[in-house]
């Protein structure tokens, strides 16, 4: 069984996905802030943390900078760039919002629990985005600019395909994809790339 | 770029940053550098940023700089190196307004005498004639400007006489009062030890000497007016926001909210709740367009919402990129429509999911759904939706539109229009 924790403030959509989680997980704990988070997730040992990104006491990255050997999904009612960013930049391995179905959540869950990493059609769309302007050079190629094949994974993510469709479409292995996916996260949170950031503050302040 | 390249640096504290003002004891030194202050600034916010920082009264801060710099210049070198030492000011924080205590306001007093009396052993020194006439000066206006601790005051008017105490509480101007003693008799020192400026035979300097006295004792009256008066701006402002808030919630949500307990089909409540969380969503994340009203995000927008009160169903755009509407995107838009109103009528599933990326010489988008799906060849030829509303559409605009779909597999329309050069 996987070992959820449950990172949540707001009591009712907590109980939702007690609910949804079903046989296949088993829920080892649930904090409500940030300073509770902090304190029993280690000792709760979970797989995988689900985090809401707004919290009374602060913000979801604080929790993964706070915790670096977790793997984290976010989990959010927003879908602002400077959210779904930040909560990455951070190290989550992935971000879905609430509106998730429940068999997709237990599917983003099994993945991250997998070491693999979850991009919801939004988050693609954000990072092609964001990874889009090529007019000033990447000051380190390797981790600044995304391959040929990683934007055609993405594009395919955020046309709504799974891993499994794409892997057919594209005549490569699921495992291909998800290093693909892997890759773009790693670059991702590893870039300091100022485009990235001069574009979530961009978002932020359109 | 400041940020280390472990990806994680995102809310790592700084180097130097320290804890707030607030949370510090009275006492704390200044550890490495202190915030300047951006509420509290006369010049650059240095007194007022370290009077945060040391929990002293701000005035008293600027007095004493005052005070050093008639000592040789000293006050405005420690001042000058102050600023270099002092970091920006952080706008987010507005630390409480420190007051003084006796005590601390008396062992200022004495370490300033002590400095200047040092100064004036090593020779930093303009004269007795003007150091200890401008120290008196420094003091009455400290005594006038700053601001009261009103348990010290309450404590000092316990232990006075009751005469004295009813003097002292039905005449608040006696702080003024006394401040303004000193001062006068810092001038008249100044003046007497000073023969050649013989300011009862010069009335410019007598008028300047009144002027600059009056300002002196004054001043402090003023200036607070000046404060209270941008605070109370800041106040209305913050309550006009409320209120604007409170009613947007009123009109929007709470309408909505209302709607939904009175209906009894699940299907209307999900597309209340859905179409409210889409309006909400636009007016907190205030997703303006950058292209504005005309741009192609704008278009896809508005038809999704038509499309999701129209049919139920849940329309899911991810943009990447945006341009302005031109007779080409204009067309790609429109059969967009027919792609969500096709999806959302025939193919049963719950939800629409639409991609469209903007490149610099075309604009690509992609319509799916996971429904049933449909065989090309099943469709007859009287059903113009496809044929003519996307194909024959997009062909007419130099653009191209590939159905694919099979039963079960769900369905995908893909559009590409060339963006026009011209514009």
């Amino acid at each position: 069984m996987i070992r959820v924790f449950l990172v949540e403030d707001h009591e009712l959509f907590a109980s939702g996905v007690r609910n949804e989680l079903g046989e296949e997980f088993e829920l080892v704990g649930q904090a409500s802030s940030v300073a509770q988070a902090v304190i029993e997730i280690p000792g709760a040992e979970p797989d995988v943390v689900l985090l809401d990104v707004h919290l009374p006491d602060g913000n979801g990255p604080e929790i993964v900078d706070a915790l670096p050997d977790v793997r984290f999904l976010a989990l959010s009612v927003s879908d602002a760039a400077e959210d779904v960013i930040a909560v990455i930049r951070a190290g989550a391995r992935g971000y879905v919002t609430k509106s998730i179905s429940p068999p997709e959540l237990a599917d983003a869950i099994r993945r991250v629990h997998e070491g693999d990493a979850v991009f919801s059609p939004r988050l693609a769309g954000f990072v092609l985005d964001a990874f889009a302007g090529q007019t000033v050079p990447a000051i380190d190629p390797e981790l600044d600019q995304l391959t040929p094949r990683e934007k055609e994974v993405l594009r395919y993510i955020a046309r709504g395909y799974a891993y499994k469709e794409i892997a057919r479409e594209l005549h490569i292995s699921v495992k291909t994809v998800e290093s693909h996916v892997g890759g773009v996260l790693r670059k991702l949170q590893l870039t300091n790339r100022y485009e990235l950031s001069r574009w979530a503050s961009e978002r932020k302040l359109a | 770029m400041e940020e280390p390249r472990d990806g994680r640096s995102l809310s790592r504290p700084q180097l130097g940053d320290v804890p707030d003002a607030a949370s510090g004891s009275p006492c704390a030194s200044i550890e490495g550098v202190f915030r300047r202050s951006s509420t509290d600034r006369v010049l650059t916010g240095v007194a007022g940023g370290l009077g945060e920082r040391l929990q002293i009264d701000p005035v008293v801060v600027r007095l004493a700089f005052v005070v050093l710099t008639f000592a040789g210049g000293v006050g405005l070198l420690l001042y000058i190196a102050a600023a270099l030492v002092s970091r920006k000011p952080d706008p987010d924080t507005q630390p409480p307004q420190p007051t003084t205590s006796t005590r601390q306001a008396i062992a200022i007093a004495l370490v300033l005498t002590g400095v200047l009396l040092a100064l004036r052993g090593i020779g930093l020194w303009l004269g007795d004639g003007i150091v200890w006439p401008a120290a008196l000066v420094v003091l009455g206006s400290a005594v006038i400007w700053t601001r009261g601790d009103e348990a010290t005051r309450a404590r000092w008017l316990a232990r006075m006489p009751r005469g004295i105490r009813d003097e002292a509480e039905s005449r608040p101007g006696l702080r003024t009062l006394v401040g303004a003693l000193v001062i006068a008799l810092g001038a008249w020192a100044f003046f007497s030890s000073n023969p050649p400026l013989d300011v009862f035979g010069n009335a410019p300097l007598a008028v300047a000497t009144v002027l600059i006295g009056i300002a002196v004792i004054a001043g402090p009256g003023i200036w607070r007016l000046v404060r209270q008066a941008s605070d109370e701006r800041r106040e209305r402002i913050r309550q006009e926001e409320r209120a604007e808030m409170a009613a947007h919630l009123h009109d929007s949500v709470l309408q909505t909210l209302a709607l939904i307990q009175r209906t009894e089909d699940p299907n209307e409540m999900v597309a209340l709740a859905r179409g409210q969380e889409r309006e909400l969503r636009t007016w907190l994340y205030g997703r303006t367009k950058p292209g504005g009203d005309g741009s192609l995000s704008a278009a896809l927008d508005a038809v999704a919402v038509e499309i999701e009160q129209a049919h139920r169903t849940r329309i899911e755009i991810v943009m990447v990129g945006d341009c302005p509407l031109d007779d080409g995107v204009r067309a790609l838009v429109h059969a967009c429509r027919e792609a969500f109103v096709n999806a959302a009528r025939h193919s049963g599933a719950r939800g629409v999911s639409a991609y469209v990326e903007v490149e610099d010489d075309q604009v690509t988008a992609y319509v799916r759904d996971q429904g049933v799906g449909f065989l090309r060849a099943a469709v007859s030829n009287d059903r113009r939706g496809i044929a003519e509303s996307i194909e024959g559409r997009m062909e007419r605009n130099g653009g191209v539109a590939v159905i694919e779909s099979s039963p079960g597999q769900g369905t995908e329309v893909r559009l590409r229009i060339p963006r026009s050069r011209a514009t």
